[in-house]
């Protein structure tokens, strides 16, 4: 079934993107530029210490870290288009696999930008691969994002060279399975740390996995949108048709496990205080969860996504969904906040039902104020990924030419048929 | 085969080429010295961990360990805290980047009025969370107990401030100055209570529990927990002690008695 996705998807033309335009390299060079400036950030921080950022004992883990965790998990949700060409033998899908598995890549090379830059020692990284402590999620995620990177390497690579496409399918599996391993570690690096009441929860692999979905499709539609806008090239009702109903899945999906995880927390007496914290008391962070991540990430795009729309109108179909994926995408950002800064702002409990004070702001709720060396940082990682898809896309053929509905082939049958089909018929689901 | 490398040293300070095949085991030798330099640290405490075996049903002969009597421990009193910092190179000023490697916790029972005051510090887990986490190994638990950061280990990713359930982590947030050659510092890394490890070692208490007893509170009583005829294993035996968040599992060194 595999092979047959793949086979039939060599019929589409692959182009490589003119960039010559002002405004390409207008982009290039600000995301060259912002790149550049979270370098040299990296290394002020390094120069004075973290005093100058907003991070402290109390807030350990700050802006960059929210962006970071988004980044990766995108990254790891953002190859499942590729994933349900080869793997699940949908060749709608085919298509889009080389954007699909090039985002991931771009993706997660911005997260570790991120993480890596804020290093206390950026430069002694190196022990982590020396001296692995097997024993830290940690360790297993330095592997696992370097497999995933060499991974989809491959993956691409079996794609894009015409006499490897047979081994697609093979590969593919591996670097889904490695991206469900991949995101479980990253939503472990949270659901290990039993000290925090706000993680301390098996809950948080799994919801992450689904966020995954969530965040990697809704950044990969924008992308895709935006720069077939851009370049011209078309996209047929028939793929937007069914990205849409596919993000209004996971979006439910990852509601699902947010309603899941915050009953399990309600239900448990012992919980109850950092639910009430997140939910209600917590000042900003209930407006971050309820305003952000449930009613723009959540509510807003699933009834835009679900509200019945004529299939034909491929204009009113990609508005929807550009604007139901950037709602995912901010509500994403709400939500690693609430979950990374919002877990670190409740105090740890060392003594359960009492009062405790302190020199070291022990039960003190924790206030987080970006500065401006840790919010460059944060969005040095943004630039850094969108350079490299931006850089990418003109060097080799990622990108399809058209996404007509004649060029694109549904489920079952071979592009061919869908060709002479004239792209008249409508898919199927 | 000595004569060969005669013969290349006497090349060499002639400045001529050297042969290949000399040229390679020289190579060779130095990869190997690289090798055994690289390899020698793990090894050691690899060593070091499979000799210390202990006897009464413990693992290792010797686990220091602290008992805090939060009942003669006084209100308000910071001996312990200004001699740890003092002793240890720290900054007085408890600002929200400053390391605090011990500080007094008060706290306060809302329904009954109850309350106490006493020292926390890394309570030097047998199971710390900080070891697990930490992806480099930095945080390592000796073989008697006491768990130190590696400063060259260190990479400063703070997972081990995000796990341990103490806060008893801090990250040095700025460059240090005034360092005390018992206690390396290092901007970028984590650092905790070290139990004074160099005056352990001294045969002498650590610094907070030498300051406790001078002024005369004697709230803190340090040993070896695996000697039953210590000090501190003969009182854990006559009181009822706990430990914090005794229900993490975590096993910690240090016991407090009266909260």
């Amino acid at each position: 079934m595999g092979e047959s996705g793949g086979r039939s998807g060599t019929k589409v033309a692959y182009r490589e993107i003119e960039g010559q335009s002002a405004g390409y390299w207008v982009a290039v060079i600000a995301c060259g530029l912002l790149a550049a400036a979270g370098v040299v950030t990296a290394l002020y921080m390094r120069a004075e210490g973290h005093h100058v950022t907003g991070m402290n004992n109390q807030i350990v883990w700050g802006l960059p870290h929210v962006l970071a965790v988004f980044l990766i998990v995108a990254a790891s949700g953002a190859l499942n288009v590729a994933s349900i060409a080869s793997v699940f033998g949908r060749p709608l899908y085919k298509p889009l696999a080389r954007l699909s598995g090039l985002l991931a890549v771009a993706l997660l090379i911005g997260g570790l930008w991120n993480l890596v830059l804020d290093l206390g020692r950026p430069g002694h990284l190196l022990a982590a691969v020396l001296y692995p402590n097997f024993r830290s999620i940690f360790a297993w995620n330095i592997y696992l994002y370097t497999g995933f990177l060499v991974i989809v390497g491959f993956y691409l690579w079996f794609m894009m060279e015409r006499r490897l496409n047979p081994h697609t399918h093979a590969v593919g599996v591996l670097a889904f399975l490695w991206r469900l391993v991949l995101t479980t570690g990253t939503g472990s690096i949270f659901g290990f740390l039993a000290a925090r009441s706000a993680y301390d929860s098996a809950v948080l692999a799994p919801l992450f996995i689904l966020t995954s979905f969530a965040f990697g499709l809704a950044i990969f539609a924008l992308v895709l949108l935006g720069g077939f806008k851009v370049l011209g090239r078309p996209v047929g009702a028939r793929l937007l048709a069914r990205l849409k109903s596919l993000l209004a899945v996971f979006v439910a999906a990852v509601l699902y496990f947010v309603a899941v995880y915050h009953l399990t927390n309600l239900y448990m007496a012992g919980h109850r205080g950092v639910e009430s914290f997140t939910l209600v008391t917590g000042g900003i962070f209930p407006v971050l969860f309820w305003g952000g991540q449930i009613f723009i990430g959540g509510v807003v795009p699933l009834v835009l996504l679900l509200r019945p729309a004529p299939r034909a109108d491929v204009g009113a179909l990609a508005r929807t969904l550009t604007a139901a994926s950037a709602a995912v995408v901010a509500g994403g950002l709400a939500q690693i906040y609430v979950i990374i800064i919002g877990g670190q702002s409740y105090p740890l409990q060392m003594f359960p039902g009492l009062i405790v004070k302190s020199s070291f702001y022990d039960g003190v709720v924790h206030n987080y104020v970006p500065h401006w060396p840790e919010t460059v940082l944060a969005l040095s990682g943004i630039a850094i990924a969108a350079l490299i898809v931006l850089v990418a896309v003109r060097l080799l053929p990622f990108l399809p030419e058209s996404l007509e509905d004649h060029v694109v082939s549904v489920h079952g049958e071979r592009t061919a048929t869908a060709e002479t089909a004239g792209g008249q018929s409508v898919a199927g689901t | 085969m000595s004569d060969r490398s005669q013969t290349t040293g006497s090349l060499d300070e002639e400045g001529g080429g050297q042969e290949p095949d000399a040229l390679r085991r020289k190579l060779l030798k130095l990869a190997g010295a690289a090798v055994a330099l690289t390899l020698a640290p793990g090894v050691t405490v690899l060593a070091r961990d499979l000799v210390v075996k202990g006897s009464g049903g413990h693992k290792t002969p010797v686990r220091y360990g602290l008992l805090i009597d939060a009942n003669a421990c006084k209100s308000g009193c910071e001996s312990c805290v200004r001699a740890c910092q003092d002793y240890n190179g720290l900054s007085h000023d408890p600002g929200p980047d400053n390391a605090q490697w011990i500080r007094k916790v008060t706290i306060v029972n809302p329904k009954t009025g109850f309350s106490r005051s006493f020292p926390v510090m890394c309570q030097h887990c047998e199971n710390a969370a900080c070891v697990d986490v930490c992806p480099t190994g930095a945080s390592f638990r000796r073989p008697d107990g006491i768990v130190l950061v590696d400063k060259h280990r260190c990479i400063g990713c703070r997972y081990c401030l995000m796990a341990c359930p103490y806060k008893a982590r801090s990250f040095v947030a700025r460059n240090v100055s005034d360092q005390k050659p018992w206690a390396p510092r290092g901007k970028g890394t984590a650092e905790g209570c070290t139990m004074c490890v160099e005056r352990v070692e001294a045969g002498k208490p650590p610094a907070c529990v030498a300051a406790c007893n001078r002024a005369g509170h004697k709230a803190m009583v340090f040993g070896n927990l695996h000697d039953p005829k210590s000090a501190i294993a003969l009182r854990l035996s006559e009181v009822a002690t706990t430990t914090i968040r005794a229900d993490l599992g975590l096993g910690p060194s240090v016991h407090y008695r009266g909260i």
